[in-house]
This record gives structure tokens, sequence and C-alpha cells, in this order.
């Protein structure tokens, strides 16, 4: 039975949240999570709201979260992102790793990963791209050897977001060397201190090094570092992809906030901006895209809670909110004209603030996650059954 | 917070669908083209004996007393099967002004009866749309013209044929003129009323859009699988493939702000008008790229009269300026969004805001 109004029990978790950020959210924002400063800033964020036992909302009560429901997950993302708290640091263990390991993580696993990375003691690194394996992930070739109750890892990954300064690593690698595609891949957690193993950073278009290249030489990782059963890997990564995709990774506030901010930005400096025509009608469908993803997402969510699963149609929330950030960020460059190149701490800036940032950020967002152009693959040959 | 329709809801909803399966067929709409009327008395008794002509007509008076919120799924079934009878303007929108003019007028109590058992269809205007749909066959016009309402017999007008691209839809433009006697509402009452009719409109139109952009995008899948060149399907092209995935990330964000803006009109929300404006916008994009994309899909057959694409591609051209034109719709959107204090941004999806 529709019913689009928060219980009482919505708005009292509504209430708890809003007060409880607005006396921790810190008031000087932080630095970047690609430095290191910025690294440790965020790492000792994650510990202050784990304090408040909101570091994971959805996680069940006995392994530090809250029981959640998705809806109170909207909730709460709803108020952080209007409250302007901090990135998630370790957004890779608390949305895509955790709920894989809740799936197919045994008793053992679980307590000893999840409360660690509840608390930010451990910052999680993805281990799924290689130099030949991009988009084509199946054609992954590092190996990781069973020798006793070891695995004996060899190869390189690259990509891997935040991996120079995280402690851990999970990803596919290649557990049986004769294995073709996606047999033979085991699913692995990898601790980014083991010997053997090199981490060199990438410097990302803000110059910063968001991501590691690592080099794995003879590092020996114990059996019980494997998730789920061996060579079945590629099942357990697509469950972490569905998540990334379907509806953790990005939740609608984000997107929300940024469109509500580009409306202020818009009115602040509207008599220059109208002067091209185009730029109102883009500002109006910033909004009205950004409420059309929370809507999407609000009847996904109430979906699952009535047993419906979330499949190939993760593949469309990709595409949305990825060129809706684009849009919003190329409209907020657009409104900001020749300023639109100054970079925050340019003395002539003025409210072009963190716009550019966001913006180069953005030309990302269709790439990672699996490209646009492989989930447009994606809708047609899964949603729509098309010929492959 | 639930956003799912009810188990009765759906089930109404695939019911009307298996109906319209096998009654509203292309092969029909074709027959009709042709025919002076261009309507068969025969689909409407049969759509008012599956209860669609009274869905929205109270339980006293024959009806199911059911309203904004299931016609939201209602109209994506009317659209979808490309129906050639705007058969939501009468049995929603004439309805809807029947039902709030209620015990005012008299005529509630005679027309309602009629409209369920199918032996009535009721025509509207409004000063939004320059045309009457179906104003040939209707027993009864309900007219909004300079903040009032007119009920109007077939008598008292004059009737000029509008012939549309959409060779199912008939348009006249109404020569009219009131009196007293025409007279059903004036003053605020009737600016609010007309408001109201102009949002259900949009909103059935919405819901048609996203049925035709359903339809031409089933049909296109369905021709890129039959089509082959260069030894293949055309649809195991990655080129083909994502002109599909276009339209189907298009209807997918779409459709739950069609839900939305019918929850909305259902309970009176204050902003309802800014979420059927942004329903019919986006509904209108949605359709608009099927039948481009499905076009092309469909190559050089896609520009003959002989494939049924036409039958939809032209539906979702024709309904896009009606009920408010996307000028309008942007306008409301725009008066909403665009002003310092607006209620937007993360918390503030539902009302009443937090």
């Amino acid at each position: 039975m529709m019913r689009l109004e928060y219980t009482d029990a919505q708005i009292g978790f509504r209430r708890e949240i809003r007060e409880w950020l607005a006396g921790h959210v810190p008031k000087e924002p932080l630095q970047s999570f690609d430095t290191e400063r910025g690294f440790q800033q965020h790492r000792e964020w994650e510990a202050t709201l784990n304090s408040g036992k909101w570091s994971m909302v959805t996680w069940p009560t006995e392994l530090g979260g809250r029981g959640s429901d998705l809806i109170e997950w909207l909730i709460f993302e709803e108020e952080y992102w209007a409250a302007g708290a901090p990135l998630r640091v370790n957004q890779n263990g608390v949305f895509l790793l955790g709920p894989t390991l809740m799936d197919y993580g045994s008793d053992g696993q679980k307590s000893r990963f999840l409360p660690r990375m509840a608390a930010g003691q451990d910052i999680w690194a993805q281990g799924w791209s290689e130099p030949g394996a991009g988009s084509d992930m199946a054609a992954i070739r590092c190996t990781a050897i069973r020798e006793d109750d070891h695995y004996v890892i060899n190869g390189q990954k690259i990509w891997s977001t935040r991996a120079v300064w995280a402690d851990w690593l999970f990803g596919l690698f290649r557990s049986d060397p004769q294995s073709q595609r996606h047999h033979g891949l085991t699913f692995v957690l990898v601790p980014l201190n083991a010997p053997g193993i090199t981490v060199r950073p990438i410097r990302q278009l803000n110059g910063l090094p968001g991501f590691g290249e690592i080099f794995f030489d003879n590092v020996r990782v114990p059996v019980e570092n494997r998730l789920g059963q061996e060579g079945a890997g590629w099942h357990v990564a697509m469950a972490t992809a569905g998540f990334e995709r379907g509806l953790m990774l990005r939740s609608p506030a984000r997107f929300q906030q940024t469109a509500k901010k580009l409306v202020q930005l818009y009115l602040r400096n509207r008599a220059a901006a109208d002067r091209d025509p185009s730029v109102r009608d883009a500002v109006l469908r910033a909004w009205m895209d950004a409420e059309a993803y929370a809507l999407a997402t609000y009847r996904t969510a109430s979906r699952l809670l009535k047993g419906a699963k979330i499949g190939a149609e993760a593949s469309t929330n990709k595409i949305f909110w990825s060129e809706l950030d684009l849009s919003m960020h190329e409209t907020a460059m657009r409104i900001l004209g020749a300023r639109a190149e100054l970079l925050p701490q340019a003395p002539q800036a003025g409210d072009a603030g963190d716009w550019i940032e966001g913006f180069l950020f953005s030309q990302a967002g269709s790439i990672y996650a699996g490209t646009n152009e492989i989930q447009r693959n994606i809708i047609a040959e899964r949603m729509h059954n098309m010929p492959r | 917070m639930d956003f799912t329709f009810s188990q009765e809801q759906r089930e109404l909803y695939e019911a009307l669908c298996r109906f319209f399966m096998t009654e509203a067929t292309p092969e029909l709409a074709r027959e009709l083209w042709d025919t002076e009327t261009g309507r068969s008395p025969g689909i409407w008794q049969a759509m008012a004996e599956q209860g669609l002509t009274a869905v929205s007509v109270p339980e006293q008076l024959g009806g199911m007393g059911l309203g904004d919120l299931e016609w939201g799924l209602l109209s994506h079934s009317v659209g979808y099967y490309g129906v050639a009878d705007p058969i939501t303007d009468t049995a929603f929108l004439a309805v809807g002004l029947l039902n709030a003019l209620g015990s005012d007028s008299a005529l509630s109590e005679t027309w309602l009866p009629r409209v369920a058992k199918g032996s009535a269809r009721v025509a509207v205007g409004h000063p939004e749309n320059p045309l009457v749909a179906d104003a040939h066959v209707a027993a009864l016009m309900l007219l909004c013209a300079n903040d009032e309402i007119h009920a109007v017999a077939p008598d008292d007008v004059k009737l000029t044929a509008n012939p549309s691209l959409d060779p199912s839809r008939r348009l006249f433009h109404v020569d009219w003129h009131p009196t007293p006697r025409t007279l059903l509402a004036s003053g605020s009452r009737a600016q609010a009323l007309c408001a109201d009719l102009l949002d259900r409109g949009a909103l059935a139109c919405a819901g048609q859009q996203l049925g035709l952009a359903a339809r031409i995008l089933d049909l296109s899948v369905d021709y890129a699988a039959e089509r082959k060149q260069f030894g293949k399907p055309i649809g195991s092209f990655q080129a083909v493939k994502h002109l599909i995935a276009d339209v189907s990330v298009k209807y997918k964000f779409a459709r739950p702000t069609l839900f939305r803006a019918a929850y909305a009109m259902a309970r009176r929300d204050p902003q309802r008008s800014v979420y059927v404006s942004q329903a019919k916008l986006a509904a209108g994009e949605a359709a608009r790229l099927a039948a481009r994309n499905g076009i092309q899909v469909h190559g050089a057959m896609g520009y003959t009269w002989e494939v049924d694409l036409q039958i939809f591609a032209k539906r979702a051209w024709a309904l896009d300026g009606v009920w408010g034109d996307g000028g309008f719709h942007k306008s409301r959107v725009a008066e909403f969004v665009l002003r310092e204090s607006a209620p937007i941004g993360p918390g503030y999806t539902f009302t009443p805001s937090p």
C-alpha cells in the first residue's frame, strides 16, 4: 500500500542523526583524503562516526550497526549530505566489502574484519583492474596459487582507489593458472603491509595520488583470507559489483545536495548566467533528475524490503547518476564562466568554491564501477534479452 | 514510507493489460482510422464492462470509488496499448470534475452513473488545449473558459474537425456560447477546479507517454532480434544496443515521478502541481527518445505506414504538447525551484518537509 510519508519512528531517526551530526561534523572541512594528512583526518572521522554508532547504520547491531532498513539508510544519507559531513574514506569497506562479507563470509571472518572496518581501523581498497583487465574483468591474470594453507600471489593490480594509504585490499585473483575467463578466480582479502607488496602512487587528474598500482611478488596470504569457495570468486565479485552499482555506492542525497548548490550558484549569478538561455534549463533539469534518482531509489528500496531483488537494472542507476553528476558540474562551470578555471585558493575565485574539484571528479564517474558503455550492454543484454 | 502499489492495484492494472492486449489491437486501430467517427461503440462498451469507465465513479453511483493513484498506473496501460479512445478524458478527467462538483450540481448524479455504465462519453475542454478531443461522440461537454466551467450539450455547439498527425485522434474546435443555464462554477472555485482538471489531464498524459515509451521499447527490442544484417541480428551490435539502453534508462527514471505525482494528487499534496509537471516533462522526454531511437532501430521500416511503430510514435508526439506543453510545465517547476528559500535538497523529496 503506497504511503509516501515517514513513520514516527523514521522521523525520530532523522531527528536523532541530525542532532548528532550538528554536534560532531568538523567545523573546518577536512583535507582531501588523497593526501596523507587528509587520509588520517578521515580515518579519525570514521572512528568518531563509529563512536556514535553511525558508521554503518545498515549493519546488524551485533556487528556494530543499527540494523537499519534501506529507508532509514536513505534518511541517514540525506542528513549526512545536508550536514556537509566528510566523504567516507572507507566506502569500499562499508558499502561493498561489508555486505559481501555478510553474505559470503564465515562467522570468523565477520568478527575478524567487520568491527575493525566499522571503527575505521582497517581502510579497504579494491583490487579488480589490471593493466590487461579493465572493462574486460574476466581477463584477470594476477595469480593466487594455493600452497598448503596459503595463497601465493604474483602479478599486478591497478587503478586501486585510496590504495596508497589503505590497510587492506579485496579483489579477484586467478587461483587456477590453466583456467579461462571467469572460471578459476578466487576472491581474496590481502593486507597491504604483507611482505612482497609494492604500492606505486598514480597521480589523478587533480594532481593527488588517488590511485595505487600494486605489485605482488610472492605475497603469502593465509587460506582463511579467502571469501567464498576457491574458484567461485567471480560469483562473489558480481555480488559486490551489484551493491556498488545498485544502491549503496551513490545515494541520491549526494546529487540532491549538488543540485541544491547548483540552484544557489545560479541564483547568485543569475543575471550573467541568463545571457545563455540554456543554463536555466540545465539547472532545472539538475533538480528534476536528482529528484527522479531519489524517487527511483526510494522505490527500489521499498521493493527490496518486500523481497524483490536488484538485478541488471542496477546498471541503469550507474548511468543515471554518473551522467547527472557530469551535467551538473558542467553547468556550474558554465555559470562560473571565466572564473571556472580558478582553483579554490585563487584570490579572485569568489564563490567558485570546490566546483572545479567536483567537476574533475565527475569525469571519472562514467568510468569507474564499470564504464557506462559496459552498463549499456548489460541493460540491453540482461534487462531486454538482446542477442550477444 | 512505502513506494509500492498494493496487490489489488497491481491486479487491476494487470487485468486491464490483458483486456487491452486482446481488444485494443493495432489491427483494430488501423480499421478505425478509415471510419467516419474513428470510434467503435463495441470497444467502449467492452471497456465499461471491464470497469474502466467506473474506476473513479463513487461506489454509491455504481463505480469503484478509486482515484488519482490508480490512474497513474492505468493510464500507463492505456498508452502501452495505444488505445484509440481518449478514455482518460471521460473516465478520469470528466469524472474527477463531476465528483468535485458533487452535490452542488444535479449533473453529477445524472451523468456519473451513465459514464460508469458506458452509455455516455464526456469530453473536456481546457484553455491550455486549443481543441477538444472526441467532441463528436460526446453526450456532454465540460468546458473551462475565462474562470468559468460550463456543461454544454452537443446540440448547443458547432464542431470543426482538425485532423491530427495521429490518425486515431479526433480533435475539434468547439464553437459555443456560455449562458447562465450552462454555468457550473465560476470565480475562484472554477479556477481551482480547472487547475485540478489540468493536473489530472497532465498526469493522464504522462502515464500514457510512459506506456508508449515502454511499448516502443518492446517493439524495437523485438525488431532488433528478428532483423539480420551482416549475418547477425542487428540487436547484437553495440550501437543498436545502446540506442535501446538509453531509452530504458530514461523510462526507468521517469516512472517513479509519475507515481509520486499520482500519489500527491490523491493526497491533495500542496506541491502536487510541481510533481505533475515534473512527471509530464520526464515522461515526454522518455516518449520522445523512445520514438526517435525506435525509428532508428527499425531503419527504413520505421519510416513506413505499414509498421505498427507509427501508431505509438505518433501518439507520443501528439500527447507531448497537450495538457500543458513543455514551456508551461517547465515554468511551473522553475517557479518552485528557482527562489531563495525553495524547499529543495536532501530530505525534501517527500512533503511535508522535515
